[in-house]
């Protein structure tokens, strides 16, 4: 049995690159069921165009479902449409698509975060309850935090890539975005599992009754999340939060987490070389607009890539590229690897000790559009969100209050596959504040 | 630090064609960012790799897959089934 979601909403924000006017679903009896779920555009959908925000991918119509996309089917889900984003998942704020930028529904004269800004938007707007995003340094949860709604990273290898267009294999996971922590929660049973197609998941299935009970949880704070960068009030509203956990019942232990003065530098230098390797296969042949076959491969492939590819996308390859090259190998590449490994276990000997660490997720509110023009200026603003990334372990952002009227997140991390507890977190602080 | 012929020279690697006149802002703004991963020098020394990892390989068994027809669907240009490249040499 099929049925049919009509998807009239008004796009105010540019959230969408594509909607369906009528998304069919099947009667599955799925937690899903007739649910109307928006899906970031660098997630492969049969039949559906996804272009990953890029004009080298305009046209491209995938002849194959991501593995997440076949489980949203299997659970009922109406895929409404694919939602705007950074080109090829390169950003902080929604600026860097080909589409234009989205904007922020709390105040449509700032950005929404990014790079699943569009997920964000269509969420927090009321378009969609849900939402697929995928977060390689932050993208599920800054967008949630500047946005006020719900975004889980999940563990990495929770949740398969299959069919997500890589960026940076090694650090990117797709996750759930919604209105509450029970729609994440939601979403997240469904997505979450094995799949023999993507040889880094973990047989680790999803199946969770979120637990407001906090009655003796440790939650660790390190002092670096509230150092130099944080904007003050960004971080009174997080410590509000941290203390009406105290008042369920959890106790707090001070910490620090020293490599994260060099978690950034490791995070761009690995993520800039993974993109130089993944982004090289887009070359005109197999997908995208055409190239000529009349001049020689190099010439029509260098033009093609500097025609269509944007500014943050050619940085990130040309950075890639130069970290990779040889002779600056071990000073970028190796080095950061080595520092990667520095935080991981940084991160596995704060949760030796304690249940959950609680910080802000962005260092400020939502910035105006435009603001952030200089790159080295944005990548700074993830320095909070990539140490989760770099360690594998997940990460939630919760709304927690705001400032000048824009909303702040509160961001909980948890030990590998801590999925669960992290979760817990977030909906006894959402119930109580609610 | 690099120079506007070093950008040149990565784009050419990269298969990315810049601009003249982008390839002053470039410069800048990669010098900017390459001093900032200066500070990797100061990672204390560690051991490279990931330890307590163990291959995940699979036998390599056909499963069904695209045909011929939807993995070309997406192609500029085919022939006889196949995809149409640019000459290489």
């Amino acid at each position: 049995m099929e049925g049919g979601y009509i998807f009239d909403e008004k796009d105010r924000h540019n959230a969408f690159i594509s909607t369906l006017d009528l998304a069919l679903f099947e009667t599955t009896g799925g937690p899903l069921e007739g649910r109307a779920v928006a899906v970031k555009d660098n997630i492969s959908t049969a039949g559906m165009p996804t272009t990953c925000a890029s004009r080298i991918l305009e046209g491209y119509v995938p002849p194959y479902d991501a593995h997440v996309i076949t489980l949203l089917r299997e659970a009922g889900a109406a895929i409404v449409g694919k939602t705007n984003m950074d080109e090829f998942g390169m950003g902080t704020t929604t600026e860097n698509s080909a589409f234009g930028p989205t904007t922020n529904p709390v105040d449509p004269t700032r950005v929404p975060g990014g790079s699943s800004g569009g997920s964000a938007a269509a969420v927090a707007s009321g378009m969609v309850d849900m939402a697929l995003g995928s977060d390689t340094g932050g993208s599920i949860r800054c967008p949630a935090a500047f946005c006020g709604v719900v975004g889980l990273k999940p563990t990495f290898g929770r949740v398969s890539r299959y069919g997500l267009i890589a960026y940076s294999n090694s650090l990117e996971q797709i996750g759930p975005l919604g209105k509450t922590v029970m729609d994440v929660n939601t979403l997240m049973s469904v997505i979450a599992g094995p799949d023999a197609r993507d040889s880094t998941t973990y047989d680790r299935p999803y199946s969770h009754t979120p637990d407001p009970d906090m009655k003796g949880l440790r939650i660790a704070v390190p002092k670096e999340y509230f150092g130099e960068g944080v904007d003050p009030a960004v971080a009174a509203r997080v410590q509000d939060a941290i203390a009406t956990l105290e008042g369920l019942g959890a106790e707090t232990v001070d910490c620090s987490i020293p490599s994260m003065e060099y978690a950034l530098a490791a995070y761009y230098v690995t993520c800039t070389s993974e993109a130089s390797s993944n982004l090289a296969r887009f070359d005109g042949v197999r997908y995208g607009p055409k190239v000529e076959t009349i001049r020689s491969w190099h010439d029509e492939y260098r033009t093609h890539r500097g025609d269509l590819f944007g500014r943050e996308v050619q940085r990130r390859i040309l950075l890639g590229t130069f970290a990779l090259s040889a002779g600056y190998y071990g000073k970028y590449y190796a080095k950061a690897q080595v520092a990667r490994e520095n935080v991981r276990k940084d991160f596995v000997r704060v949760l030796r000790d304690a249940d959950v660490i609680a910080g802000p997720t962005m260092p400020s509110i939502a910035f105006r559009l435009g603001e952030k023009s200089d790159p080295l200026s944005m990548y700074l603003a993830d320095i909070l969100t990539v140490p989760a990334n770099l360690a594998g372990v997940p990460a939630i952002s919760v709304p927690c209050g705001t400032v000048d009227k824009l909303p702040v997140g509160l961001q909980i991390i948890g030990p590998h596959f801590g999925d669960e507890r992290i979760v817990d977190v977030a909906f006894a602080f959402e119930q109580e504040v609610a | 630090m690099v120079n506007e012929s070093d950008v040149e020279g990565i784009a050419k690697l990269a298969d990315i064609s810049i601009s003249k006149e982008e390839l002053g802002a470039f410069t800048s703004q990669f010098n900017d960012i390459l001093e900032y991963f200066d500070i990797l020098d100061q990672v204390p020394p560690g051991e490279e790799g990931i330890p307590d990892l163990e291959n995940v390989l699979r036998e390599d068994v056909v499963t069904p897959s695209l045909s011929q027809e939807e993995a070309t669907a997406n192609a500029g240009e085919t022939e006889d089934g196949f995809i149409r490249a640019p000459k290489v040499m």
